[in-house]
């Protein structure tokens, strides 16, 4: 049955696929060596979707289209208007970058981005194992053919490799714990399985099976240990403008498809999955922060950071049920925390990556943490930015990312619960040896004095971007409270419903 | 907009128009900005000394708007008896900063000028703050600044220090952390630290709460054995930066224990008082030793802060009035002491670029007028009576001799030690005949110099020979803290 909430549901995901494929089309015509036509469509198509994206979500309203098969919900409008915005961004970093190192001889970097953008929405809006594993097959595989887009360079082209064979690993994981599921249950849709699940009926050794293969392919997709290896050898690999299209967006369609997986579908199985999101949280900020020391390249201390923020991720939403009983508000707690956190992440991430892309040049790649020597002394506003981003990171007041773990460790702490306290202890701990190597590259940015003095140069659009994305690290860290409850708002909204 | 808000937010935003001026270009005008800012931000904390109302205990000037809905979070201001004179202590040790340092700091004057005025307004805030998170947001956030003076403008093994300081701080503090978000739990969601304080508490919960905000303020103030860093981050840092960490940063932990542990945990601070004590009359006796075989200036006045601190947290936690009020009025002279000492080594290694002891000798004979305001501070250092360094130790050891003749009585030992290694290093430096070659050829202080010395000696001078408006104004908070202290909140 197709009708008219059908279409509403999905009018942003049409105009998408619509516009990538037209801007395919048109880039055929455009001959700019940066591809100004196609970069300026680009922008103007997600332009109109991240509002149209902000229109559904402040509306907040619920509702289902195609026969449940996808959903259009507050949280999840929120994070396709954040996706959109976070690849916008991204595409204004990188095009000079791109354009550097041969990599918009064609359009491709702007289509396949759109398309990764609509697995994304899929995946986001998808109520279905089979269309949200649609979403991320069209995620994934955007992504591969981005990782191998400088198709003459070989660590590119390695780094596409391994993220291939891995990636097509855990999709498979992942499809055949939601096989177990479909086998066991008989739906595949979410709010069915729920139901069934729910019901007491189902021989529960099945479920878990099943449960064990999806949060394996879940954790290998958000970069948890131990299945977090191909995480800094892509994003070490991967050119830097294709490393922020996956290490920012994504995230957030990760984040949703954990929501829609775990809780939507399987809350009933909390208690399981539980101690397995523990597990890989724990793991993930020891192997983490302990591997961040080790790395002089500042793309792999990044990656290896980003594997550690995920562990606070997860033990956000791990601490929603306790004892398997579920709270209305210690379940928004809990999910809202580890939404905000997912978004600060992708904010800081964005503005981190940007000062990066910034400061190479044509042929000169700058990701070792010793090219960021002096860079206070080369450029104060630049190197205030990228400060701005490590303090965030390390979760130092008054930056946004200081409120995020706050959320998060709140929410462990509500509890009440012995074993949620230790690993909040044992997440503060991490925090520490987390600030020692953010620290370190502020120190090489203002205490080392400056390798180079070439001048730092930037096209004002990627200038204004960047001082924007700097400020609103800082902002929003003194002013958090708009975006906490705008999380916990979307969080309510769609669990009520 | 009140007047708190104002004492805290005017350094800031003066601090960050001086970070967007650019490179050194400017430098003059720089200076000149950086001296308007700190001059507005001292300004603006005069008229809370006139409204401050005496007698009553209740917080003043109070500014409370919500800040985080979601965690009931508030920007709420107000200061008491014991928290007030921290506020225009910090904006004055701020002026005399920037003055000092006009000309020592040649690079980057625009950020070293900044990080100086917005470091000013967030330790204001510390004082200032009455929630919980927003204390302890203003407490991390002077982290970043000081982390950068050391580390941008300190001495040789600058990184080192700056990390070090960085580190060992963040630790205790995120430990406060998880205790501040256990309160907000126990407290049914309410970030308010006067709820806190009336909240009731089993023992095991105070005694966790307890070590947990010790972790915090023990490294910040820093007691014995966790000094170990202070010492190394003094000898790094820069003159300026080593003045504020001693005359205001050490502060942030000390009164840390009034506002948190001592009203949140009083069974527990009771309970624990002997260890409090225990470690107090180590820094003072054990690390007033150790201050007297140091080569370095600089080193030998970080270990006397340690010692001198310890006196504060020895008043604090004999639990009677004088002692209580004898620790905060320490606090308070040790803030003009300590900056002074600092100042007058600055003076010296501008000069000579050398802290080591062994360099000096005989400056008293080219640098009259400097060796009589070092003598002074030096005598005030080791508590002469009629100087401000007299009247905190001497409260402290009358009440440690109230509640323990013995423990008194070690802690008036440290008047000998202090006299000791204070006496033996303005010997050494300052007195008998011309060192070296090096020391014939100083200069006697420029009267920019003389000027910041003289404000520090009027300072010391009034508060040694009347301290009156200092105890006044904590007398009625003081008895309130020692009231609530002495309830149970066992339930």
């Amino acid at each position: 049955m197709i009708d008219n909430i059908s279409w509403l549901a999905i009018y942003p995901e049409i105009l998408l696929l619509v516009m990538a494929c037209v801007i395919t089309l048109v880039d055929l015509g455009v001959s700019s060596p940066r591809r100004t036509g196609t970069f300026v469509l680009t922008m103007l198509t997600l332009a109109v979707v991240a509002v149209l994206q902000g229109v559904y979500a402040s509306s907040g309203n619920t509702f289902y289209g195609f026969g449940n098969m996808v959903v259009s919900d507050a949280m999840g409008n929120w994070l396709k208007c954040f996706a959109t915005l976070a690849m916008m961004v991204t595409l204004v970093y990188g095009r000079p970058y791109a354009g550097d190192r041969g990599m918009l001889r064609g359009g491709e970097l702007f289509t396949l981005g759109m398309f990764s953008l609509l697995g994304m929405f899929i995946m986001i809006g998808g109520n279905n194992f089979l269309v949200i594993y649609l979403g991320l097959e069209l995620l994934t595989l955007s992504s591969y053919a981005l990782v191998a887009l400088r198709r003459d360079n070989a660590t590119a082209s390695e780094a596409a490799m391994k993220y291939f064979v891995l990636g097509a690993m855990a999709s498979g994981f992942l499809l055949y714990g939601l096989s177990m599921l479909y086998g066991a249950t008989g739906s595949l849709d979410i709010g069915e399985v729920f139901k069934a699940v729910n019901s007491g009926q189902i021989r529960h050794q099945v479920l878990v099976f099943g449960l064990v293969f999806v949060v394996a392919g879940l954790a290998f997709k958000l970069g948890a240990v131990p299945f977090h290896m191909w995480v800094p050898d892509v994003y070490h690999g991967a050119p830097t403008v294709v490393t922020l299209m996956i290490g920012g967006a994504p995230k957030l369609a990760a984040f949703a498809i954990v929501m829609r997986l775990l809780v939507d579908g399987l809350l009933p199985l909390a208690i399981d999955w539980q101690q397995m999101l523990a597990v890989l949280a724990v793991g993930s900020l020891l192997v983490g922060n302990l591997a961040a020391i080790a790395q002089t390249n500042l793309k792999r201390m990044l990656a290896y950071s980003t594997i550690s923020q995920m562990g606070f991720v997860l033990l956000g939403l791990m601490s929603g049920v306790v004892h398997g009983h579920v709270d209305a508000a210690t379940v928004e707690a809990a999910y809202s925390a580890s939404m905000f956190y997912v978004v600060t992440y992708v904010l800081t991430t964005l503005a981190a990556f940007g000062v990066i892309l910034l400061l190479t040049r044509e042929g000169f790649e700058s990701e070792e943490i010793s090219d960021m020597a002096g860079l206070n002394q080369r450029s104060p506003l630049y190197a205030g930015i990228l400060a701005l981003c490590l303090f965030s990171m390390a979760g130092i007041p008054p930056m946004v990312g200081f409120y995020a773990k706050l959320s998060v460790l709140q929410a462990l702490l509500a509890s009440g619960q012995t074993p949620y306290i230790v690993m909040a202890v044992f997440a503060v701990l991490m925090s520490l040896v987390g600030a020692f190597y953010y620290l370190r590259v502020v120190k090489v940015m203002y205490f080392d004095a400056p390798l180079t003095t070439t001048t730092i140069s930037a096209p004002l659009d990627v200038r204004m971007v960047l001082t924007l994305n700097g400020a609103l690290l800082l902002v929003l860290g003194l002013f958090p409270g708009g975006l906490m409850s705008l999380c916990a708002d979307a969080i309510m909204r769609s669990l009520s419903s | 907009m009140g007047l708190l808000s104002l004492a805290i937010w005017t350094p800031i935003a003066f601090g960050v128009l001086l970070l967007a001026f650019g490179r050194d270009k400017h430098a003059g005008a720089v200076r000149w900005l950086a001296l308007v800012g700190a001059l507005a931000g001292f300004a603006v904390t005069l008229p809370l000394y006139d409204g401050f109302k005496l007698g009553t205990a209740a917080m003043q000037f109070v500014e409370k708007t919500p800040w985080i809905e979601g965690f009931n979070i508030f920007y709420h201001l107000g200061v008491d008896g014991i928290s007030f004179w921290f506020v225009p202590l910090t904006a004055f040790i701020t002026v005399i900063v920037v003055i000092a340092s006009w000309e020592s700091i040649t690079v980057r004057v625009n950020q070293y000028m900044g990080a100086f005025l917005i470091l000013s307004g967030l330790m204001i805030g510390v004082f200032a703050a009455l929630d919980g998170m927003l204390f302890y947001v203003f407490f991390e956030a002077t982290l970043i600044p000081m982390y950068l003076i050391i580390g941008i403008w300190g001495g040789p093994n600058k990184i080192y220090a700056a990390f070090k300081f960085f580190l060992y701080t963040l630790l205790g503090s995120l430990l406060m952390l998880i205790a501040l978000i256990y309160l907000y739990n126990q407290s049914a969601g309410s970030f308010d630290i006067a709820t806190w304080h009336a909240l009731p508490l089993d023992g095991r919960t105070q005694t966790l709460l307890f070590f947990a905000f010790l972790a915090a303020f023990a490294v910040k103030v820093p007691m014995w054995p966790v000094h170990t860093w202070l010492p190394d981050v003094h000898v790094e840092a820069p003159t300026g930066g080593s003045a504020v960490l001693a005359a205001i940063m050490l502060k942030l932990g000390a009164y840390g224990f009034l506002r948190f542990s001592l009203p949140i945990a009083p069974d527990a601070s009771r309970e624990w008082a002997w260890l409090m004590i225990a470690l107090s009359l180590i820094a003072v006796i054990y690390v007033g030793l150790v201050a007297m075989v140091q080569k370095d200036m600089k080193k030998l006045v970080a270990y006397s802060s340690v010692a001198h601190m310890g006196f504060v947290t020895l008043g604090f936690f004999v639990f009677n009035d004088l002692g209580v009020s004898g620790g905060i009025v320490q606090m308070i002279a040790h803030g003009f002491v300590s900056a002074a000492m600092f100042l007058s080594i600055g003076v010296l290694y501008d000069r000579m670029h050398s802290r080591e002891i062994a360099d000096y000798g005989g400056v008293v004979n080219t640098m009259p007028n400097f060796a009589a305001f070092a003598l002074l501070f030096t005598m005030a250092n080791c508590g002469l009576p009629g100087t401000a360094g007299f009247v905190g130790e001497w409260m402290v050891i009358l009440a440690a001799v109230k509640a323990n003749f013995w423990i008194g009585l070690a802690a008036a030992s440290a008047l000998i030690w202090g006299a000791a290694y204070s006496l033996w290093m303005f010997k050494r430096v300052y007195l008998g005949p011309v060192g070296n070659s090096n020391v014939k050829a100083l200069l006697d202080i420029s009267s920019r110099e003389f000027f910041v010395l003289a404000m520090l000696a009027f300072a010391v001078l009034y508060m040694g020979l009347y301290p009156r408006p200092f105890t006044d104004v904590m007398d009625a908070s003081v008895a309130e803290l020692l009231k609530h202290v002495a309830l149970s909140k066992l339930n």
